[in-house]
């Protein structure tokens, strides 16, 4: 494997009793790229991005994370070592406040593993939340319950979670979905600027192709399991098996 | 971790109440009432390590394991080392009870719901059949404890009492300083979203088994306690499933909304046997039994809920 690369697959593949989820994935990260996931439903995108947090173990292939074999690692595992996640259904702590959510996440990242003793409500982590709540443009709602947010919010909310601990390498799986409208491109303007300032590489797996366009330096796109194309927004979004098996027309 | 803990109210509130009902107890009430509240608070360190697990939805069945674990450790120190030693009792019987809870948390932290529930009873019934067939451990009729010392001093009722109502406090500090830490607020992000904290890169089964050696080893030393006050030990009233009922019963009669309902409830749960007993000696479970259909169906946040309702209704009326 290249260590030139951040992140690299080798013939990944996933199969649910003999149902093939994915195969053959063969791909190659660089440092602070943002890469677009895209494919129709079914196509195996949040298969590869379960597969690189650990979420499932691959039936086959290796996974390598800055020149080491992470493949089967566990979920924590990926945490500790820079790969985070955001979800599909944001996977937050619905009864506890904003505030309270995103502190958790601070102290639990491994930076601030000797926080897990002190009280929730330091001082200093506390300045420390108000700046990444600011950050993500959720301060004013900091007091309110999780479950009383709109799903925009929440979405905001899980990212954030996801990026506390510095990752090296952050997997979005759909972050705008069951968002409004209206919301979908405050939401990625403010996560990508965010991202961009930390240099962090970012996968998002996304539906809406205005917001790959507008937001990503590659694309890959999943059909049946499989990479069918992996270019620059402009040449994928031409390509006639993108149009074909993901844009449908 | 104790960073301004005694600045926290509930600690200050559970430390006046825990105060007054020292000084109540000691030096006004009546022996046979002093008595249920020794009782009552021993068995409520017991009913705050349930709270704790039940947080996090782990309702425990078997915790009689580690109440009857605790109280025989104390009978076996002082059979074969012949320790009365009221600290190291205290000592012996929460270490006893959370190397147990320790060991078997490793099997307990993969399970949830009924699976738990089921699978903690199944220990505290494995504990009971053996110290029921076991010849030098009494069998049924148990073990008799001498009167606790201190520094070679024997201890009366009065000192016991207060030595446990200091416990007690400790207990309060410790645990709160635990609740209010990212660690004890984990106990309600894991019912939340289990996903989610694997994914912030903490185990939840470390986490879970954390909380079950602090639950372990608050039953262990309500078990210690117990047999230094009674002054005798056996399986029925110590390990049997009744034993664990009866502490799920008061952790559900307590509620779970502050840390000072524990020991309220086993309080007034002492109470309500001992006046059971007096005016229905042959029918005093169904009296038992009623208080909790009564507690289910109009408060089923607990007593504590009880006292939230009329705070809120306090604070409205002087708006």
């Amino acid at each position: 494997m290249n260590n030139h690369f951040i992140l690299q697959t080798k013939d990944l593949q996933k199969s649910f009793s003999g149902i093939i989820a994915a195969q053959n994935i063969n791909i190659s990260v660089k440092e602070g790229e943002i890469i677009g996931i895209i494919g129709a439903n079914g196509a195996g995108k949040t298969v590869f991005v379960n597969m690189i947090t650990g979420y499932l173990k691959p039936t086959s292939g290796k996974i390598h994370f800055l020149g080491n074999d992470i493949t089967g690692i566990k979920p924590r595992e990926a945490t500790h070592i820079g790969v985070c996640r955001s979800f599909q259904v944001s996977q937050v702590f619905m009864t506890m406040t904003v505030k309270q959510n995103l502190m958790i996440a601070m102290s639990l990242s491994k930076k601030k593993g000797g926080q897990l003793l002190l009280p929730l409500e330091d001082e200093k982590l506390s300045k420390e939340c108000d700046k990444i709540l600011d950050l993500y443009k959720i301060k004013k709602q900091s007091d309110l319950i999780v479950s009383t947010l709109s799903q925009g919010m929440r979405k905001l909310l899980d990212i954030a979670m996801a990026v506390v601990g510095n990752p090296k390498v952050l997997l979005l799986d759909e972050p705008t979905s069951g968002v409004s409208v209206e919301e979908k491109f405050g939401i990625m303007d403010i996560v990508i600027s965010a991202l961009k300032k930390s240099g962090t590489t970012v996968l998002f797996v996304e539906h809406d192709m205005e917001i790959v366009e507008r937001y990503v330096d590659r694309v890959i796109a999943f059909y049946q399991g499989q990479v069918i194309c992996d270019d620059t927004p402009k040449k994928a979004l031409k390509n006639k098996k993108v149009i074909q098996y993901v844009l449908g027309s | 971790m104790f960073k301004g803990i005694l600045k926290d109210q509930s600690v200050q509130t559970s430390i006046g109440v825990i105060f007054i009902l020292l000084i109540f107890g000691s030096f006004i009430l009546p022996e046979w009432m002093s008595n249920n509240f020794m009782y009552g608070m021993s068995r409520g360190l017991a009913v705050l390590g349930l709270m704790i697990l039940w947080r996090t939805n782990l309702v425990s069945f078997g915790h009689a394991l580690y109440y009857g674990f605790g109280a025989y450790a104390v009978a076996l120190c002082q059979k074969f080392f012949g320790v009365t030693d009221i600290f190291l009792r205290l000592l012996i019987a929460v270490a006893a009870a959370g190397l147990l809870g320790f060991a078997l948390g490793f099997i307990l932290r993969k399970y949830r719901e009924i699976f738990f529930a089921m699978l903690s009873l199944a220990f505290s019934m494995v504990l009971y059949g053996l110290l029921a067939k076991a010849e030098f451990l009494g069998s049924t009729d148990g073990m008799s404890i001498s009167p606790s010392t201190f520094f070679g001093t024997e201890l009366g009722r009065i000192a016991l009492f207060n030595f446990i109502g200091l416990v007690v406090i400790l207990a309060i500090i410790f645990a709160q300083a635990y609740l209010r830490s990212s660690l004890g607020h984990l106990t309600t992000a894991i019912q939340d979203n289990e996903i989610r904290v694997e994914y912030l890169g903490y185990s939840v089964e470390k986490a879970i088994h954390i909380k079950y050696v602090i639950s372990a080893c608050l039953a262990g030393g309500a078990g210690g306690l117990m047999a230094a006050s009674l002054g005798q030990v056996d399986p029925d009233s110590m390990v049997l499933w009744s034993v664990s009922g009866e502490l799920v019963f008061v952790t559900i009669m307590s509620g779970l909304g502050n840390i000072l309902a524990p020991f309220i409830g086993a309080v007034i749960f002492e109470f309500i046997r001992t006046y059971a007993f007096e005016w229905a000696p042959q029918a005093w479970q169904m009296i038992i039994g009623g208080t909790l259909l009564a507690i289910i169906f109009f408060s089923p946040g607990g007593l504590w809920s009880l006292f939230q309702k009329l705070n809120f209704l306090r604070k409205k009326n002087n708006e």
